[in-house]
């Protein structure tokens, strides 16, 4: 896994970014020691206090002063310039690539994968999947707040606006599993609202997408069984839905496939067993202020819920 | 005492009132407010109140408090009582004629504070407790501005 880093570029996009900010540093860093070396000959070789200078020494000090002011403000052009050709290609978003609909939400993300055909609609949480080599668009959306999406090893940030649809495009050159992050101050949990980029061959993607888009099979005996009874007939269902159960409840992450999730909460917890079970004794203990409440629960219903959502794979 | 401490002192008093004004308590109901009557004093449970309500679809029913096919929300009659228990006791255990009962569907903290919500949308909560802004576009005023319903009416 790569831990995230704007200078640990994995896509075109991010490489250009890179090499601008690499642009940026290299040239101010010159222009410091520069500016450095010649405060330090000023301090070795004073003037005379009072000392009038002959004319043609003014001369040649004005010359300098002002060939020194135009080469700053060249260089501000050419700072402008790069970084407004760099990021100007950003901003055309390509329609016709695989569409991803994500929605930042006080604390976590919603991806749906769109589709013109209902039946390929696809709902998932805190993680997105991409085919490698090819640019994928998100459509970026917020039903609360202003958040921010940030994978720096793919792409720069862009914010998610309540009522309004930002675009970014994204592309992976290499298979792996990249970390994002909200990068935009959106309340209490802002820390815990991380998102997983996996990069996947195409066929691995198409493949991990069309396990996705079927409906989990409902267990039919054992912990398993009275963890789905109890999650539909709970408070879980008025919030979460499952594909294949009768929990449809919409304002909450959709867990269908649960199980094959890497982490809980939007990277709060690696999704294993027994922090499932810390989650779910007490959401509000490991998220304070996360928008799922803690439900009373018996050790035993707990140990089913788990048994019944790590099953979902 | 100098006037200059009665100042400062009612100064302090009034910045610590703005603290416990959003006091938050993440799981599970105080102790101290086991009849409910706290939620409605408290801005973050009645902010939160407020999102359960669209969250659950309340508006489906009864919009934005003016009503449709529940009664309306943000005047003063009452069918089973507006005092925040009795709203409690509604949403709870449900009311014949279709409103459903929500005791299986959200917890106990959250039906109080949807019950402090529903209070604040005719404005029977302090103003600086109703909530002041909206997550969607809304051409309404905020509950925060509303102007108080008239005193609660029993019965039809
Ligand atoms: C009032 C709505 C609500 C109820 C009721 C609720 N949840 Fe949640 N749940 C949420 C929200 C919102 C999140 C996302 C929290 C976050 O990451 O900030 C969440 C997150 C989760 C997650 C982690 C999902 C992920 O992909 O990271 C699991 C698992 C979960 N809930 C299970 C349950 C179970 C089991 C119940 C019933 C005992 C339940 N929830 C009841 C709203 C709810
Ligand atoms: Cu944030």
């Amino acid at each position: 896994m790569n831990w995230q880093s704007a200078l640990d570029p994995h896509s075109a996009n991010a490489r250009h970014l890179a090499d601008l900010f690499w642009f940026f540093t290299a040239l101010c860093a010159a222009i410091w020691l520069l500016v450095v070396a010649a405060l330090l000959r000023a301090i070795r070789h004073p003037g005379l206090a009072g000392e009038q200078d002959p004319p043609e020494r003014q001369l040649r000090k004005s010359r300098i002063v002002g060939a020194l002011t135009a080469l700053t403000v060249l260089i501000l052009v050419v700072f402008t310039a790069a970084s407004f050709y760099t990021t100007r290609s950003f901003a055309w978003p390509d329609m016709n690539t695989l569409r991803i609909k994500v929605t930042g939400q006080q604390w976590w993300w919603q991806v749906e994968y769109r589709n013109h055909d209902a039946s390929q609609v696809l709902t998932t949480a805190n993680e997105i999947h991409i085919p490698v080599g090819r640019p994928v668009t998100l459509e970026l959306h917020a039903t609360d707040v202003i958040h921010s999406f940030w994978v720096p090893d793919l792409m720069g940030k862009q914010d998610l606006i309540p009522g309004r649809t930002n675009y970014l495009t994204l592309q992976a050159d290499h298979a792996g599993v990249y970390r994002g992050q909200c990068a935009e101050f959106c309340g209490l949990e802002h820390a815990r609202m991380a998102i997983w980029v996996f990069a996947q061959e195409p066929s691995a993607f198409e493949a991990w997408r069309r396990h996705a888009l079927m409906p989990n099979t409902m267990p039919d005996g054992g912990a398993a069984a009275k963890g789905a009874y109890i999650f539909v007939h709970r408070q879980c269902a008025s919030c979460h839905a499952i594909n294949g159960s009768d929990a449809a409840g919409q304002t909450g992450p959709d867990l269908t496939h649960f199980g094959a999730r890497a982490t809980i909460a939007a990277g709060t917890l690696h999704n294993t067993a027994a922090n499932l079970d810390r989650w779910l004794a007490d959401p509000q203990a490991v998220k304070p202020g996360a928008n799922m409440p803690k439900v009373d629960l018996s050790a035993p219903d707990r140990a089913a819920l788990v048994a019944f959502l790590e099953g979902l794979k | 005492m100098s006037s200059a401490w009665a100042r400062f002192a009612l100064l302090a008093a009034l910045l610590l009132a703005g603290c416990e004004r959003e006091k938050r308590v993440y799981s599970g109901q105080p102790a101290t407010n086991p009849a409910g009557e706290l939620y409605q004093e408290n801005a973050y449970d009645v902010a939160q109140g407020k999102r359960l309500y669209t969250w659950m679809n309340c508006t489906g029913c009864h919009a934005h408090g003016g009503g449709g096919i529940g009664p309306a929300l943000m005047d003063n009659r009452w069918i089973y009582g507006g005092k925040i228990q009795q709203i409690y006791r509604s949403i709870r255990d449900g009311r014949k004629n279709g409103m459903p009962a929500w005791k299986n569907r959200l917890t106990d903290q959250q039906i109080w504070q949807l019950a402090a919500y529903v209070r604040s949308m005719g404005r029977y909560v302090r103003k600086d407790v109703a909530p002041s802004r909206d997550d969607a576009l809304n051409s309404g005023k905020a509950e925060s501005r509303r102007e108080r319903s008239a005193p609660l009416e029993p019965g039809r």
